[in-house]
């Protein structure tokens, strides 16, 4: 049957014209194309690793961050407490020591008031008895001056002295 | 991605359209001589052809002889020389067979009518043969321009005609190549390429209506070379494995193998009937594609003749919402048969360098 016959002339041209396309092609199309697309893929899976990693990275990088962050939180809530206690005690501290001054002042004060009181006393003291000393002295002159009335006064007291 | 939208477009409005264009062709045919007789357009369709026929234009093709009594190649001179049983340089052609008639127009026959005038080789450029060279200029301008885009947009997104063949060029390598051949399949990528995209390119010209009605991979000559190359390329790339296979079948009782080798005759069998029948498929699918098309159209002519043009004219309602379907069929039968083809031949490269696991000998 003519259909099933393959004319020989027909089979060289197919031959022929086949074996260069695959010659040109293989030398000249698939093989770029193959290694571009090859390329091209690898390159689509390294960014896709690569991303992966920086995703892997990202999220330690986050939760490192967030570790710190807590860190730093409970550091300055430590901080705060401290600076808290601190200041609580500074106060008290002042407090006690304002009121330690200010009782040793006041004592010292009184202490100087009682001095300063005792020195006026004496003082006071020793110018009444000067004065005193004065005006006796005056009266004594006075009364001295007198020579009967000094007699007078012995006298009696003689007279009421006992003589044992 | 609008130029892959675009093409396929195209080719299914020519698709809706050529159910009316094989009408007007066949109409002329029928109008020439009454007596319409499908059986005939549609081998003649089929067969190869010396000229193109575009509508009432035919275009002759160079004829290249080669003669051993007539001092050999002889031509190339065109075929319209010897249309209509003329004699040329004492060649006459018959039924698209040249023969060496001498210097008398008639060619001498036996009794039962054979031809006995001596046949030289025709190499001649006839229609299939303009079809394979269509096609390969075809895959040479698409795959240069696809090579030249990977190389012009290094490392970037395809564009155009390379977007439009790069997932049929992966569907290759990812879906033929490295599961049926395995580890080694790079070695085979370029023939398994460059074979699914010379069938699928054929197919598809040879569904395109109005340039001639080209059936390139329809023809088993073309099926042939190219079963032969896949036959070559396993039988050179055969490792120790496969050729003890063959020769001294693992697995086997002893006696399958002597006195009679039955096991050898077997294998042997299917190592050649593997292209033989890889051959058959291509050609068979194809040409009854294009044969089943031209009988849909032809009912037409048929019911024409029979009823009128009442007849056919009603027919040809059915016709060619038939012929359209077969139309989208063959489309799919395009790629199917490029693929089958394809995957076939990496099985065969596949088992041909697969690394058996000793132990299981």
């Amino acid at each position: 049957m003519e259909l099933l016959t393959p004319s020989i002339g027909l089979v060289f041209w197919m031959s022929l014209a086949f074996l260069i396309v695959l010659f040109i092609l293989r030398k000249f199309a698939w093989s770029g194309i193959l290694k571009a697309l090859k390329d091209r893929e690898d390159f689509i899976e390294r960014s896709l690793k690569s991303a992966e990693e920086a995703k892997a990275q990202m999220s330690t990088l986050k939760a490192e961050n967030e570790e710190l962050l807590a860190e730093a939180r409970s550091e300055r809530e430590s901080i705060l407490r401290e600076a808290k206690e601190m200041r609580d005690k500074i106060l008290a501290d002042a407090k006690m020591s304002a009121t330690e001054e200010g009782n040793r002042l006041i004592s010292a004060a009184r202490g100087e008031i009682e001095k300063e009181k005792n020195q006026a006393l004496s003082d006071i003291k020793r110018q009444v008895g000067e004065i005193s000393l004065e005006i006796a002295e005056l009266v004594i002159r006075k009364e001295l001056s007198d020579k009967g009335a000094q007699e007078a006064l012995v006298a009696e007291h003689l007279s009421k002295a006992q003589i044992n | 991605m609008n130029q892959t939208k675009a093409m396929f477009l195209a080719v299914f409005v020519l698709v809706v359209t050529s159910g009316a264009a094989f009408a007007s062709n066949k109409a002329e045919n029928s109008a020439a001589n009454n007596d319409f007789n499908p059986g005939d357009v549609i081998i003649h369709h089929v067969l190869d052809n010396h000229e193109i026929h575009i509508g009432n234009f035919h275009i002759p093709l160079p004829i290249i002889l080669w003669d051993n009594s007539n001092g050999g190649l002889v031509g190339p001179f065109s075929s319209h020389h010897l249309a209509d049983g003329a004699n040329y340089k004492g060649y006459v052609m018959s039924h698209e067979k040249i023969y060496f008639a001498g210097t008398s127009n008639e060619l001498v026959r036996d009794a039962e009518g054979h031809i006995l005038a001596p046949k030289p080789l025709d190499f001649s450029i006839t229609k299939s043969v303009v079809g394979v060279f269509v096609t390969a200029i075809l895959l040479l301008v698409i795959f240069g321009a696809v090579a030249k885009g990977y190389k012009k947009r290094e490392g970037q997104a395809p564009k155009g005609i390379q977007s439009a063949m790069e997932p049929l060029i992966v569907f290759v390598r990812d879906e033929i190549a490295k599961p049926s051949i395995g580890a080694k399949y790079e070695r085979f990528l370029p023939f398994l390429l460059t074979v699914f995209f010379f069938i699928w390119i054929a197919n598809l010209l040879g569904l395109i209506p109005f340039i001639g009605g080209f059936n390139v991979t329809g023809n088993i000559a073309v099926a042939l070379v190219l079963a032969l190359l896949t036959f070559i390329i396993t039988a050179a790339s055969g490792n120790k494995d496969y050729w003890m296979h063959i020769l001294w079948t693992p697995g086997v009782p002893w006696w399958l193998k002597v006195p009679i080798p039955l096991m050898f005759i077997i294998e042997f069998i299917g190592f050649l009937s593997k292209p033989i029948v890889l051959m058959l498929r291509l050609f068979a699918n194809i040409t009854a594609g294009h044969i089943i098309i031209l009988a849909f159209v032809s009912l037409i002519f048929i019911f024409n003749n029979l009823y009128g043009s009442a007849g056919g004219f009603g027919v040809s309602v059915v016709s060619v919402v038939f012929s359209i379907f077969m139309f989208c069929i063959e489309l799919l039968v395009a790629f199917l048969q490029a693929y089958v083809f394809t995957l076939l031949s990496a099985l065969y490269f596949g088992s041909a360098v697969e690394e058996h696991a000793h132990e299981n000998h």
